[in-house]
């Protein structure tokens, strides 16, 4: 008896080893391989547009998604460490532009035949392509392009005496305004990435940049904040934090917080991504948000720093990489190119609110339908600027983060210089992060 | 292994008890072996899953490493507990940490010991419920519970502002996740609301274990409650007691969920496991958080030190060895 209990708890280990196992095995033995393509969330527009291009390829290969975290940094952690184990099974993945570099450089994203470069990069809007390139080399395919536009209500606006619409607006002007008629500027002040979108911003719009020399190597980076360009991003963040222009959130507020604080009563402008227009349009239809409120918003460029100079929005979006060490590189690319076809960006943007990195894209009379706002985007796109683009970004981001939180303890006389002595120190490995 | 086996524990049962060795019975003998048969197979997987990590964490501490670098790793020394030791973050972060343990862990003792009487005195038939009732918070998956009071008290979502705008200090504006106290305040509310029913579950275990004569007998003489409970109940609790404790600290020396979903360090609400997870896991740097890993393991070591010898906490005896 114990003899035969021993036997069957054995096999039962056994199977409770090995189950798992051949789960893991890839292909389904159809014939057809089957290719992963890891994806952010959505609101499942690429688990469609993976059927259609499985479809497509009349049995070339079966395109599956596996949803990443949540969040573009949790996202990061978990491909780089599968790919620093030299994960086969990722064939395709969404990737956020900033951490394109650092998954570039060790050699992890496998290189883009250049026919299929060419191809890829025909009518991208620029600042895609520069979010998809590293060291002049086109590393991943852009997929969407994603800008901060300036979302404003125009009863407030009026009120302000501003129309943000025809002539473009600074940052001044904003602060000005909000403090004139008592309202709240909705801009994303917590400690996350979306505070360094908003740091990037103001550096790039006010000419300036957060690395002079992105593509060098860490111990040998040079920070462009101590500078008037730097400077001036600090006074504008400073003055928002320390006048409470953004209103008691502010220092906790994501984009989502930002989106609630601009559709309650104090709100009157906000920059966003396009997101936030998808997201009004369902609360109206969900009835959780007044129709009067819908109508009363306008949108336009990004404000400006300085008066009179063009502004460089943020930019963000998805770009798509082949994983090194898949073993279907070729159908990858395959797949890849069916992906970012400019119906396909289309019918994302329509759907899942994502503006297409192709300008044809644009042309689609249902996406100017949905985004009555589709060519300010559009012009958003060309003008926006990258975040920076090395493989140390992260330690930039958090650097940045670290230093420039919360908003009202930016000083532009201390901050620029103390967050360059601190990212310095943790670049060279002197400092914790 | 088997005479390793065999060898151990004879030792280290008769050491501080008996300086001379006496020979074992048979019976003895073959009790010994088959606990170590017994014993043997956890004995092995605990070998794998924790002894060999940690002696890689250790390794791995004295290497400059980056995940995504892997050809510039170099061996560094102890370069890498340089960097730890003569940063202020890590003292802030273990400052924190500290905080929290001692807040937690004292104010969860006193709470977890009165829910323990009350379970210990309740009637029969209200018993069992309110066991359950007690333990449904430790039922909640630590990650859930900390959203929940997140999204609690979040300032553009939450409801306790608007419920409590009466109490001074707490208004509609104000942003609890936006300085270091209110913050501290919130995870340290969270973390007690969901493990004070551990601490009392231990605490009913030692209450039931102090003998009902004792007491009868104290109450013949005339003791008040607090003289019975102060000179009877109190003093033959004090294992139970302290192996509560013990086990609460290192728990919360540990802490984590909490201050990752509120605020993930912001407003200097770090805690080590934070700044070991974000050097070694968002930062990819290997080196850098094997050592901080390192340093932590041994802070929870040093708990453990001076809580068994300095309070002489016995934990064979809790379980009714000794």
């Amino acid at each position: 008896m114990v003899r035969r209990r021993t036997k069957l708890s054995a096999l039962l280990t056994a199977l409770v080893v090995v189950a798992p196992l051949g789960a893991c095995a890839s292909g389904s033995g159809s014939g057809e391989p089957t290719l992963m393509w890891y994806t952010n969330p959505d609101n499942g527009g690429q688990a469609e547009i993976a059927n259609r291009c499985t479809q497509q390829a009349n049995g070339a290969y079966r395109l599956e998604v596996s949803v990443l975290p949540r969040d573009a940094a949790s996202q990061r952690e978990q491909l780089a460490r599968r790919l620093a184990a030299k994960d086969s099974s990722i064939d395709l993945m969404s990737l956020d532009p900033p951490f394109i570099p650092e998954l570039s450089e060790p050699g992890f994203l496998a290189p883009i035949p250049a026919d299929v470069a060419t191809k890829v990069s025909q009518n991208i809007v620029k600042g895609a392509l520069a979010g998809a390139t590293w060291k002049g080399k086109l590393v991943a395919v852009p997929f969407w392009a994603n800008t901060q536009l300036l979302w404003y209500r125009k009863s407030v606006a009026q009120a302000a005496g501003l129309d943000p619409a025809t002539s473009p607006v600074t940052w001044q002007q904003l602060m000005d305004a909000v403090k004139k008629t008592d309202k709240f500027l909705a801009v994303q002040g917590a400690k996350a990435e979306s505070l360094t979108v908003w740091i990037n911003a103001l550096v790039e719009s006010a000419g300036g940049h957060i690395l002079e020399n992105p593509e060098a190597p860490a111990e040998q980076l040079k920070l462009g904040l101590d500078t008037p360009a730097g400077r001036a991003a600090a006074n504008i963040i400073g003055t928002i934090g320390r006048e409470n222009l953004g209103g008691p959130a502010l220092p906790t507020a994501d984009e989502n917080a930002s989106l609630t604080i601009f559709q309650g009563d104090r709100g009157s402008f906000m920059v966003n991504w396009p997101f936030v227009w998808s997201a009004m349009n369902a609360s109206v239809q969900a009835g959780s948000l007044s129709k009067s409120v819908l109508d009363d918003v306008g949108w336009a460029l990004y404000p400006q720093v300085n008066a009179g100079e063009q502004t460089r929005p943020p930019y963000g979006g998805i770009n798509l990489g082949v994983g090194a060490f898949s073993h279907h590189t070729d159908l990858a690319f395959q797949a890849a190119e069916c992906i970012v076809s400019p119906a396909n960006q289309s019918y994302y943007f329509e759907t899942n609110g994502n503006p297409p990195a192709n300008t044809l894209a644009y042309d689609d009379p249902a996406v100017t339908k949905a985004f009555p706002m589709a060519n300010v985007i559009e012009q958003s796109l060309e003008q926006a600027a990258p975040r920076p683009q090395t493989p140390y970004y992260n330690e930039v981001s958090s650097g940045l983060q670290e230093t420039w939180h919360p908003p009202s303890s930016v000083n532009p006389d201390t901050t620029p210089q103390t967050s360059t002595v601190f990212i310095t120190d943790v670049l060279h490995g002197n400092a914790l992060l | 292994m088997t005479t390793e086996a065999q060898r151990a524990p004879t030792t280290a049962v008769q050491a501080p008890a008996k300086p001379r060795k006496v020979p074992k019975s048979d019976r003895a003998k073959a009790e010994a072996r088959l606990g170590w048969y017994l014993a043997g197979p956890a004995f092995v997987v605990m070998i794998a899953v924790t002894v060999y990590p940690i002696i890689q964490a250790f390794f791995d501490s004295l290497y400059r490493y980056r995940l995504t670098a892997p050809s510039d790793k170099a061996f560094v020394g102890l370069h890498n507990y340089q960097v730890v030791l003569s940063d202020s973050l890590f003292w802030q972060s273990l400052g924190v940490t500290l905080f929290i343990t001692v807040v937690t862990v004292a104010v969860e003792v006193v709470l977890g010991f009165g829910l323990a009487l009350v379970m210990h005195r309740a009637v029969k038939t209200l018993r069992g419920l309110l066991r359950t009732a007690i333990l449904v918070p430790y039922g909640i998956i630590t990650v859930v519970s900390a959203f929940a009071w997140f999204y609690m008290f979040d300032i553009t979502s939450g409801f306790i502002n608007h419920w409590f705008d009466w109490v001074p200090g707490i208004s509609e504006n104000l942003n609890w996740f936006a300085q270091q106290g209110t913050s501290l305040f919130v995870i340290c509310a969270s973390e007690i609301w969901k493990t004070t029913p551990f601490i009392s579950l231990l605490l009913l275990a030692g209450l039931s274990q102090v003998p009902t004569e004792l007491d009868e007998a104290a109450v013949v003489d005339g003791a008040t409650w607090g003289q019975r409970l102060r000179r009877v109940t109190l003093p033959n609790m004090k294992a139970a007691i302290m192996v509560a404790v013990l086990f609460r600290a290192l728990d919360a020396f540990r802490i984590f969920d909490n201050v990752f979903i509120m605020t993930n360090g912001a407003n200097k609400t770090t805690v080590l496991s934070l700044l070991a997870y974000r050097t070694s896991i968002v930062r990819l740097e290997i080196g850098l958080g094997s050592a901080i890993s390192v340093l932590l393991f041994l802070c929870v070591i040093g708990i453990c030190w001076l809580f068994i010898k300095l309070f002489n906490v016995d934990l064979a005896s809790q379980r009714g060895e000794g």
